[in-house]
């Protein structure tokens, strides 16, 4: 059977992203939530919408519920078919900014709201790992003062969450050439991952300054180091020693089951490419500060509706 | 009577053929005119395949064993023509995991010796290799093939190496882990032989033994242009698109490195399903992304 596609694509119209059959409800919230931010008679509004990501939500729009209620899965979602290790390429903060006419600091500042919020969520339905591609090799080539901005940002971000983390029991590690990040940043990095070390709650790894490529060549000059010294032969290199050796070496599991991308572009750019070998890949429309819990929850939906054979056949 | 009953069906027939003939002339103008269409736009210069679901197919169409793989067969000629047709010049499928070896034996001898029928075919003076210049390369871990099956290959890529027209590389027991495993692999082997004839020559004979030591303190270190050199698909440029069929997005260990930047696209149809119109319909949306990545790469 052969499913067609609209001529002209639309924003709710999916490629990568495979939607299989699941429970409208599920459904509706995707097609809400990855429609066109509205049209300019809905300008205030906007505004008022940026202010709020930014800064917190206004008081008494949020219905309360109990901790247990926060920390239970939704039905549609089955606990032993839970990702352990979920990768997502937050695309999207500045054009999200600039829908909104506003400075793409305030995108980014929206999109580690939005980034804060999938943390809480991780800890509470209990995924071992979550890894984020905060900045790429690629991404120094921006314009100087967003780099400027985007690495003060880190640095206050990981300043303020520290508390919050310990409490939650996250365990956080940087991968990434941290050679070229400013010495304030390359401390506090050094700090956080010391201080954090022994948690044993949700592993975030933050990816900045990294690229798949560089971490397999990387990875590759630490085993050529190794053969000129005698210590292994080339004949024994095998993709366990290379694995030993890439960046995500300190994690327990280090490839992916669910790489999320937003925005809509449907790349892999340059992210974990070793590591992504068996990954669901799912490109979802919204812009990342605008991917919350219910965009989440449909993408694990369908995460957990296929089949993963690893080459081989059901039985 | 007996006699004019024939004559009605033979008409009949014949009609029927006409019709059919007519139909098909239709379908080949309005292809053309849209292929022509296409070509306004970009056109991927390399296009990379997961030809998935031939044993769904199979199963739906409720054939014998093997039937889905023929029939996949039959659809990939048919979209290398329409490749031919349209311009683009690189077309990669993944035709065999080395994960695949892990299905039943039967199922993986039958891929075999599908693989060697086709080979001959393809080889033929009429078959679309010859007629449309197409160059056919075969990458991966070929050592873990059987002798007929590498002897095939190897007389396959001999014999089409001199088309230059479009170059057709089937990756068969083929992992992107193990392409990079057998890089890295050869970039120490290239760097520890250059070390040592470096350390050769600027000894003598009675010093070389000092020399080999010196080793040590020779720069090994391998760069991405290395790795890059030593991957199978080194000859051919990376991938603009990537297509896989039957609905599955995942990669599946195909082409880790080499889809670093490339617009990857999701067809629900079964590989053998896809028709030339598929192909021009994910171009398509492909010539809508080209504009963003392309914004984005200029950046690079």
């Amino acid at each position: 059977m052969v499913t067609l596609q609209l001529p002209l694509p639309t924003m709710n119209n999916r490629i990568f992203s495979h939607f299989n059959p699941k429970p409208a409800s599920c459904l509706c919230r995707v097609r809400n939530r990855s429609r066109a931010f509205p049209s300019n008679k809905y300008g205030i509004f906007a505004s008022w919408t940026a202010a709020d990501a930014v800064f917190g939500g206004k008081e008494g729009t949020t219905t309360t519920t109990t901790k247990e209620e926060e920390r239970l899965l939704p039905s549609e979602l089955q606990p032993e078919l839970m990702p352990k290790h979920v990768a997502v390429i937050m695309d999207g903060n500045v054009r999200w900014a600039r829908q909104r006419n506003l400075p793409s600091s305030f995108g980014h500042q929206a999109g580690v709201k939005a980034l804060r919020d999938l943390v809480d969520v991780c800890c509470k339905w209990e995924i071992r790992v979550l890894t984020v591609f905060a900045f790429s090799t690629e991404n120094w080539l921006r314009p100087k003062l967003e780099v400027g901005m985007l690495m003060n940002l880190f640095e206050m971000v990981l300043k303020e969450d520290l508390e919050n983390l310990m409490r939650q029991d996250v365990r956080i590690s940087v991968i990434g050439d941290s050679k070229k990040l400013p010495k304030s940043l390359q401390k506090l990095k050094t700090k956080v991952e010391d201080t954090t070390r022994n948690n044993s709650g949700l592993q975030l790894i933050i990816a900045v300054n990294y690229s798949g490529q560089y971490d397999i060549v990387e990875a590759c000059k630490s085993i050529a180091e190794k053969t000129k010294d005698g210590m292994i032969q080339p004949n024994d290199i095998t993709e366990a020693v290379i694995e030993q050796e890439l960046e995500t070496n300190c994690t327990k599991f280090p490839h992916p089951d669910l790489l999320i991308r937003t925005s809509g572009e449907q790349r892999i750019s340059n992210f974990l490419l070793w590591q992504l070998a068996y990954t669901e890949l799912a490109f979802v429309k919204s812009l990342w500060p605008d991917f919350g819990k219910a965009d989440f929850v449909d993408v694990l939906c369908s995460f957990q509706q296929r089949q993963r054979r690893y080459g081989g056949r059901d039985s | 009577m007996a006699q004019e009953l024939e004559m009605e069906n033979s008409n009949e027939g014949t009609l029927q053929r006409l019709f059919q003939r007519l139909v098909a002339m239709m379908s080949g103008f309005l292809q053309w005119l849209f292929f022509t269409v296409l070509s306004v736009g970009p056109i991927p210069n390399h296009i990379a395949f997961i030809m998935d679901g031939n044993r769904r197919y199979a199963k739906s169409q409720k054939l014998g064993p093997g039937a889905g793989h023929k029939a996949g067969f039959s659809s990939l000629i048919s979209i290398l023509e329409s490749c031919y047709k349209i311009g683009v010049k690189y077309v990669t499928v993944y035709a065999f995991s080395i994960d695949n070896f892990k299905r039943d034996p039967i199922e993986v001898q039958s891929i075999m010796d599908l693989m060697l029928e086709k080979i001959d075919e393809l080889l033929k003076e009429e078959s679309i290799v010859s007629s449309h210049g197409i160059r056919i390369n075969f990458f991966g871990n070929l050592e873990l093939l059987s002798e007929p099956v590498r002897m095939a290959v190897a007389k396959a890529m001999v014999e089409t190496a001199k088309n230059t027209n479009v170059v057709l590389s089937v990756c068969v027991a083929y992992t992107s882990t193990n392409e990079i495993v057998h890089a890295v692999q050869e970039s120490c082997r290239e760097k520890i032989a250059q070390a040592l004839l470096n350390s050769k020559f600027n000894c003598e004979m009675r010093d070389f033994e000092r020399g080999y030591n010196t080793l040590s303190k020779v720069d090994c270190s391998i760069t991405l242009e290395d790795l890059e050199r030593h991957m199978y698909l080194a000859e051919c440029p990376d991938p603009d698109l990537l297509i896989r069929t039957s609905g599955e997005t995942r990669l599946s260990n195909f082409l880790l490195w080499q889809t670093t930047f490339c617009y990857l696209h999701v067809l629900d149809a079964l590989w053998p399903e896809v028709s030339p119109w598929w192909l021009g319909w994910v171009i398509l949306h492909y010539q809508r992304a080209k504009p963003y990545i392309d914004k984005r790469m200029k950046v690079l």
